[in-house]
């Protein structure tokens, strides 16, 4: 009996691809022998966008990049802009950013773990388990800033508002409780048979490969080099936090997920510090609303997906000249078609949904 | 290795290389493209990820920008290489690093840049039946991109 290959569209309409991603393959019985990415149905041309605006009208449209976690957008924006205008926040306003976006990290990673889960054939529990916590950080959120998804919450030299009354006691009611619920995760889906089996040594993505194609934040962990520009290049205050930079192993798909897991402890950590030692003071930025831009900043920041990097050029007037988004799960998705030659097509979704990409941010 | 001590090792093997506007920023040929990044990646430096590739389209030239990045040493380097725009060539990467396939891709589709040796070179974000490239300056918004309101 002889085998002929057969090509299989799947996506853009797909429950497992995350968002607008069409992954032709080409299958040998059910083993995939190729596979070919296409991107850009969510294009939105923000990069050109940004050359009409100026910085301060193009902040909400960082929201619109990867829009699981706007504040870390916003963040990364933030910072290159003011790495260009030399502007610094004041300490108040650098502990609130740090508190957001480590909270936005762990919304982003718990849907990250639910929909991976998912993904896997979980039907529906872990999901929901996921969805439920992520609601709590969502409403601390909306009572900070009045969005429940594009937060639009930083501002070039501070943030919008100071924290409300009462938004700080939500936050330690959250961290209490995710810190209770954890093991609930752990008992659903760490050790669980079925999952391990469907994930261990799944999308096995070494070191070298993950390094040459540029892969960034957990997956790269989970590959086992510790790198965290938190730790590493440290940006805000997070050289004053004690946390640990969590790496995995064997880099298969289980160890991504297990890298999340124990990164939403860490960024628990972070918080309960930040929250600690929140200086007094006016978080709200006393600078102009119009900006000369002159020459050039590159800033990239750690983002819950990867290295999100803004490369911001001036000509001396108040738009950019031009304004690049680097975004981590561009780089984390086009490993993909290396990762899954060879594989069962069953396994595709699998190592898909571990790499925790975002299509907002990808097709920008 | 800290990066002033990384450039004068660059410069010594390829004389002509120009530190730019900051003390982390090269210019070079496209001439010297591959020996440099050949030598930035395996070298002493050991600028094993290629971050970023982007361009700026300055009118009469496009400036293709490389972000590389060394886990060893715990730098940066952003090097550009300047052309003229009747001649908007430069040697691909990907032999040497799997994310410029991607990135080159990308910077051909917006800006129009070919990359010489890519294996292919085709549009990633816009539709293929697309012949403009939509970051160049001289590229026409009107009727496409909405303008922000006066």
């Amino acid at each position: 009996m002889d085998f002929q290959e057969l090509t299989i569209n799947m996506g853009p309409q797909h429950p497992s691809t995350h968002g607008v991603l069409f992954l032709q393959l080409k299958l040998d019985g059910e083993v995939i022998v190729d596979c070919q990415p296409h991107i850009g149905y969510l294009h939105r041309s923000i990069e050109k966008i940004a050359e009409s605006r100026s910085l301060v009208q193009f902040m909400p449209f960082t929201d619109r990049l990867d829009y699981i976690a706007s504040m870390n957008n916003n963040l990364g924006f933030c910072l290159a802009a003011e790495k260009l205008l030399g502007i610094t926040a004041s300490p108040r306003a650098q502990y609130l950013r740090v508190i957001v976006a480590e909270l936005n990290r762990v919304a982003s990673h718990l849907l990250a773990i639910g929909t991976f889960a998912q993904d896997l054939g979980a039907y529906a529990t872990p999901l929901f388990y996921a969805l439920r916590d992520r609601e709590k950080i969502i409403q601390i959120f909306d009572k900070i800033c009045g969005q429940r998804l594009t937060y639009n919450y930083l501002r070039i030299g501070g943030v919008a508002g100071d924290l409300p009354a009462g938004a700080d006691q939500l936050i330690k009611d959250f961290m209490a409780y995710q810190r209770r619920i954890l093991p609930e995760y752990h008992d659903l889906l760490t050790g669980n048979v079925i999952f391990c089996a469907r994930s261990k040594n799944i999308g096995v993505l070494p070191k070298e490969t993950a390094i040459n194609y540029g892969v960034t934040g957990p997956n790269l962990r989970a590959s086992g080099v510790a790198w965290d520009l938190r730790k590493d290049e440290p940006y805000l205050v997070y050289d004053k936090f004690d946390f640990n930079v969590v790496t995995g192993a064997n880099g298969d798909s289980w160890d991504r997920y297990d890298v999340r897991m124990r990164e939403i402890e860490e960024s628990l950590k972070i918080i309960e510090q930040a929250l600690g030692g929140l200086p007094e003071g006016d978080p709200v930025a006393k600078v102009n609303k119009v900006f000369r831009l002159n020459g050039e900043a590159y800033m990239r920041t750690e983002n819950p997906r990867g290295e999100l990097g803004f490369y911001i050029v001036g000509d001396g007037g108040p738009l950019p000249y031009r304004l690049k988004v680097r975004s981590p799960s561009f780089a984390n998705l086009s490993v993909l078609s290396a990762m899954i030659k060879g594989m069962n097509i069953s396994d595709a979704v699998c190592v898909l949904g571990s790499l925790d990409i975002v299509m907002g941010e990808i097709d920008r | 290795m800290d990066i002033t001590t990384i450039i004068h090792s660059l410069q010594a093997k390829f004389p002509g290389i120009v530190v730019g506007a900051s003390a982390d920023q090269l210019i070079i040929t496209k001439e010297v493209v591959k020996p440099v990044f050949e030598f930035l990646k395996n070298g002493p430096a050991a600028f094993t990820s290629l971050h970023s590739i982007t361009a700026v389209d300055r009118k009469d030239t496009v400036e293709v920008v490389y972000h590389v990045h060394s886990f060893a040493h715990r730098v940066m380097l952003t090097v550009k290489v300047i052309l003229g725009n009747d001649q908007l060539e430069v040697p691909s990467l990907t032999l040497l690093w799997g994310a410029a396939d991607w990135l080159e891709r990308e910077v051909f589709d917006l800006f129009g840049v070919r990359f010489e040796g890519h294996p292919d070179l085709r549009r990633i974000l816009n539709p293929d039946s697309w012949t403009a490239h939509p970051l160049r300056k001289d590229f026409q918004m009107d009727g496409i991109v909405p303008r922000p309101v006066k």
